[in-house]
């Protein structure tokens, strides 16, 4: 097989990994965004601000500390316990849902019935904020984040590949891990959505809010639940993330990585997200390897965007969106 | 011919019971506009009971008193004997109220199946953990709820459309999803809001004779609300007729008839 074949198989397996993790971050905003109709601009703030939650409470940190510090003149940092990462995961978990429950009573209970506009602020607004309370509270410096999750080469990718191809695929562990875990998360959400009883009721708010009252169910309750959701995946994508290059302000940006795929999905499919991503993913890394010596490289930064920009163009409900349609 | 606790037996022979739904005094307005002035009926058990006027005489509003969608300034709820607190539209529908709407409420994104499994919500008890493990209780709730459901397809007559998504309907079949939803939380008051409006003869017969063969096989109480003078007295055991917000008749539909009052509001009054 030609060498360089080989180098694009190895780029391609690269790009759908790392394209896993962008679909990760688009489902976040999909669920919300179809159950309530908030394009929330926090999500990724979201994923940075359970990942330092969760580094946190393992270390044993004492929130606001340098608060309490500032203003008690005393010198307390650390409770001196160890968590397992297990015990950590559900401590963070209980910690998102509470903040789910927050930002519908602080925020969102009282924007009812605004437009779509409205609410966009309301989330960036929500964005800074957390950005601001989570440096408070764990403190601004980067974070190492070990969940035990296993990293590095994978060796027998590695042997393998370089037995038929003469070439060691270099696969990474956390990479594979990762795949699995995010295919395993979308298999519960659809299962979640379409045969148990708080799905259906989510399905129900997300297509008409009226109709949904008259069944009996209580869209607040939904709303915190689907946030709650939000939140969960926001955190499986912050480990996933922070586990790689630690837990830090860059961490949120993944976000801004999230909207192209999301044009390219459609903002209303689950399907969409995942296959946007796949597809971004694996488009960026080929790009690069195929384009990006001819061109001067880093074109990285910039694929996404200009591909969300062609989608823009030439169809603009995404892949999977719902179709546009006018009555006239 | 009205009883108060043993009910009254109709025209045609059905025994209605007490009193399931009363209002009293109801009051409603909207800044300085009244919808509702003041009115007071009741609804028992067994019954199909009208609410007709013409346009603009606060029908729908009297319909969405009653479940939760508005709050009255005035009066008093009393459901089942107990005055009623305050609530929003889906404790209500906890409470045992399922509805209909005039411009239908559907999910247009869901399956006829679907969209009818979303009546039962209201009844099912398995909690948020078990559900989400899927693990027995949860299960056999959900195969136990989704018996129930067929069985109202079947009787709406909606088998052939299970599976398809509600937006492709027709307009007919799209109000007998509407009411297959409705009847699928085996309601204890079903409020309909003009469920033969916009449809043609046709359609209203079969519309006429779903409403009679709900109540007639499962017992349903319902409230219903039209326009139609023609067919809500072929309907109804006992009608309430408003006019500008104000109740000007109520009685069977033979007493409603030959009301001066009703017959002024329906055919307008000569004003010289």
């Amino acid at each position: 097989m030609p060498e360089q074949l080989v180098f694009a198989m190895e780029v391609f397996l690269n790009g759908l990994m790392a394209g896993v993790l962008y679909a990760l971050v688009a489902l976040g905003f999909v669920l919300i965004y179809k159950a309530s109709g908030i394009f929330n601009y926090a999500q990724g703030v979201m994923a940075l601000f359970s990942a330092m939650t969760l580094v946190g409470i393992m270390e044993g940190q004492v929130p606001f500390s340098h608060l309490i510090n500032a203003m008690l003149g005393t010198h307390v940092h650390h409770f001196g316990w160890h968590l397992p990462a297990v015990l950590g995961i559900l401590l963070t978990m209980v910690v998102m849902v509470g903040l789910a429950w927050l930002v519908q009573v602080v925020i969102f209970r009282h924007l009812v019935n605004q437009e779509p506009i409205i609410l966009f602020m309301a989330t960036i607004g929500l964005a800074y904020f957390m950005e601001g309370f989570g440096d408070l509270m764990w403190g601004a410096e980067i974070k190492k984040l070990d969940v035990g999750l296993p990293q590095g080469i994978n060796l027998w990718i590695d042997e393998t590949t370089f037995n038929i191809f003469d070439y060691g695929f270099f696969i990474d562990n956390l990479d594979i891990v990762a795949t699995i875990i995010a295919a395993l998360l979308v298999g519960v959400l659809v299962a979640f959505s379409q045969y148990t009883k708080q799905g259906r009721a989510m399905r129900a708010v997300a297509d008409d809010h009226q109709a949904a009252l008259s069944v009996g169910v209580s869209l607040s309750f939904i709303w915190v639940m689907v946030w709650s959701v939000a939140g969960f995946v926001a955190l499986v994508a912050g480990i996933m993330w922070g586990t790689k290059s630690g837990v830090q302000f860059s961490l949120s940006l993944i976000a801004l990585k999230a909207l192209p795929v999301l044009m390219l999905g459609g903002f209303t499919s689950i399907p969409g997200a995942i296959v946007g991503g796949l597809i971004i993913g694996v488009g960026e890394k080929l790009f690069e390897f195929a384009l990006g010596p001819i061109i001067g490289g880093a074109t990285e930064n910039w694929f996404a965007y200009v591909l969300a920009l062609v989608f823009l163009v030439f169809r603009p409900q995404g892949l999977f969106g719902d179709k546009i349609i006018e009555r006239v | 011919m009205l009883d108060q606790e043993q009910g009254y037996v109709t025209a045609d022979g059905r025994q209605i019971g007490g009193t399931v739904m009363d209002m009293r005094n109801i009051t409603l307005r909207f800044g300085g506009v009244t919808a509702i002035k003041d009115i007071s009926f009741d609804i028992r058990e067994g019954e199909i009971r009208a609410i007709i006027g013409p346009n603009g005489a606060g029908k729908s509003s009297m319909l969405n008193v009653i479940s939760g969608f508005y709050v009255p300034q005035e009066g008093d709820v009393y459901f089942r004997g107990q005055k009623r607190a305050p609530m929003r539209p889906y404790e209500v529908a906890r409470q045992g109220i399922a509805r209909t709407f005039q411009n239908i409420a559907l999910f247009e994104g869901m399956s006829v199946l679907d969209n009818v499994m979303t009546g039962r919500l209201t009844q099912m008890k398995a909690g948020i953990l078990s559900q989400a493990l899927w693990r027995g209780k949860a299960e056999k709730e959900e195969v136990e709820n989704r018996e129930i459901c067929e069985k109202v397809i079947d009787f709406l007559e909606i088998q052939h459309i299970r599976k398809t998504p509600v937006a492709r309907l027709p307009y007919g079949l799209k109000k007998r999803v509407e009411l297959a939803r409705a009847l699928a939380s085996e309601p204890k008051l079903l409020l309909l809001d003009e469920p033969m409006a916009g449809m043609n003869v046709e359609e209203k017969e079969d519309m006429s004779r779903f409403i009679l063969d709900v109540n007639d096989e499962f017992g349903t109480t319902i409230a219903l609300i039209e326009h139609d003078m023609g067919v809500v007295m072929d309907l109804s055991d006992r009608v309430v007729v408003m006019d500008y917000g104000r109740k000007i008749g109520d009685g069977t539909p033979d007493e409603v008839r030959n009301n001066q009052e009703v017959i002024d509001a329906y055919l307008g009054v000569s004003h010289d």
